[in-house]
């Protein structure tokens, strides 16, 4: 992997851009964590379109690489698996975001509606303008075949009620990669007392997603 | 009982667990629909009596039949919602053109009507079709990535397979041209031939 990698990686170190340079093994390491996390996540996460992009391009790089080895070069196979596990992990990770966002399409949508201006984006360009088709495709699907023959009252359904929301409080498992302490695992209530832990680096554990759902956007936990 | 037809409906869909798209129900349909009017105009008539008479013991019927609407109304979404579902797994399943077969379960009416319900399911799956096309095309800054390939990790780089039916000829990634005649046999690459797999033209032959 490495010689068919490095001719790429050396086009990104010359690349003057304000942007981090990551060498190759960094950025597919990346895509592995953001491909994890959305999998085992119950609700959908920030975008990466700069992780994204990266990765096709380091793919379009390997394919060209790839052209200029001896054809039955034992070389070429193994250089081949590795583009096509690259290529596994990109399309899963793109088709697990597709999914939740069709699955929660009005809240996902109201999100990145009204999300403040310095916030980081839910939805790619891409991926808002593909909800925004899901949700006028399905509304004008049930007007024409049932809505409109409706009662006057009932002829508009309220999608954000309608379709049900993630479930935040869903057990999710995860590896901690940087220290935390007092957690929040249970609020105070009459019965008992306030339920608080550490968390280890390192150390894994099954928790509700809810609890440790910032964690996961800033990196300190890793979801397995 | 009120709101029996509506809950039928969904019970049908929800014998056929395996994803399939049964044939559309439109007589349940139109008799939900023919309970949601009847149902609503029961309701004007009262309201304007409790209204104009000061009929307050007709309030709770109202509050019952306007519940009995909503139930409905949220029935019928969920059924075709839920077919709406099972239509976009097609795509997913067998590419964007259907196998003849399958388009024909997806249209097909007692007497092959074309109506309402069958153009509306067809012009969901065309739009469907085209946002998600219109999607993969733009991924990575315009380059496109088709994320309906790649369904499995790759285990293995080349795969034994037999062709089920004749196909013509099919190029792969080296240039050379492979006849896909019935019955015939091949040796591969994996990525290659997972749409056809799926499509029935191949089959993966596991020694």
């Amino acid at each position: 992997m490495s010689d068919v990698l490095s001719d790429a990686g050396s086009d990104s170190n010359h690349d003057d851009s304000q942007e981090d340079v990551m060498t190759p093994a960094e950025l597919i390491a990346k895509l592995e964590e953001a491909w994890l996390n959305e999998k085992f996540s119950p609700e959908l996460l920030e975008n990466k379109s700069e992780v994204v992009e990266c990765v096709m391009e380091q793919l379009t790089h390997m394919e060209a690489n790839l052209q200029r080895v001896k054809k039955g070069d034992a070389k070429a196979s193994v250089h081949r698996m590795e583009i096509d596990r690259i290529r596994f992990v990109l399309s899963s990770y793109l088709r697990s975001r597709l999914q939740k966002i069709e699955k929660f399409f009005p809240h996902v949508l109201e999100r990145e509606k009204s999300r403040g201006e310095g916030e980081p984006s839910l939805l790619s360009p891409e991926e808002f303008a593909f909800a925004k088709e899901y949700l006028a495709n399905t509304e004008t699907y049930l007007k024409a075949v049932a809505l409109k023959r409706m009662p006057p009252n009932l002829q508009t359904v309220d999608m954000l009620k309608a379709v049900p929301e993630p479930c935040l409080d869903s057990f999710v498992f995860l590896r901690v990669k940087e220290r935390q302490e007092n957690i929040l695992v249970e609020p105070e209530t009459d019965d008992q007392r306030e339920y608080v832990v550490d968390l280890e680096e390192g150390s894994q554990h099954l928790m509700r997603y809810r609890t440790i759902a910032p964690l996961v956007s800033s990196g300190a936990v890793q979801l397995i | 009982m009120f709101c029996e037809k509506a809950v039928e409906l969904i019970r049908e869909l929800h014998r056929i667990s395996d994803g399939q798209l049964p044939a559309f129900n439109e007589d349940g349909l139109r008799q939900v629909l023919q309970e949601m009017e009847a149902l609503y105009d029961q309701n004007q008539a009262d309201v304007n009596e409790a209204k104009s008479e000061g009929r307050a013991e007709l309030i709770p019927s109202i509050k019952v039949r306007h519940c009995c609407l909503l139930r409905d109304q949220r029935c019928v979404t969920a059924y075709l919602y839920d077919r709406l579902l099972r239509i976009r797994a097609l795509r997913w399943e067998y590419g964007s053109v259907l196998p003849a077969n399958v388009r024909f379960h997806m249209c097909a009416e007692e007497n092959f009507r074309m109506t309402i319900v069958v153009l509306s399911q067809l012009q969901w799956f065309s739009q469907y079709k085209k946002s998600l096309a219109s999607f993969m095309r733009s991924l990575g800054g315009g380059e496109g990535l088709d994320i309906t390939q790649d369904m499995k990790p790759p285990k293995s780089l080349y795969i034994e397979v037999r062709c089920l039916k004749d196909h013509g000829e099919f190029e792969i990634d080296d240039g050379t041209v492979i006849l896909l005649k019935k019955n015939s046999q091949h040796f591969l690459p994996r990525w290659k031939c997972e749409q056809l797999i799926r499509q029935g033209v191949l089959e993966h032959v596991v020694s």
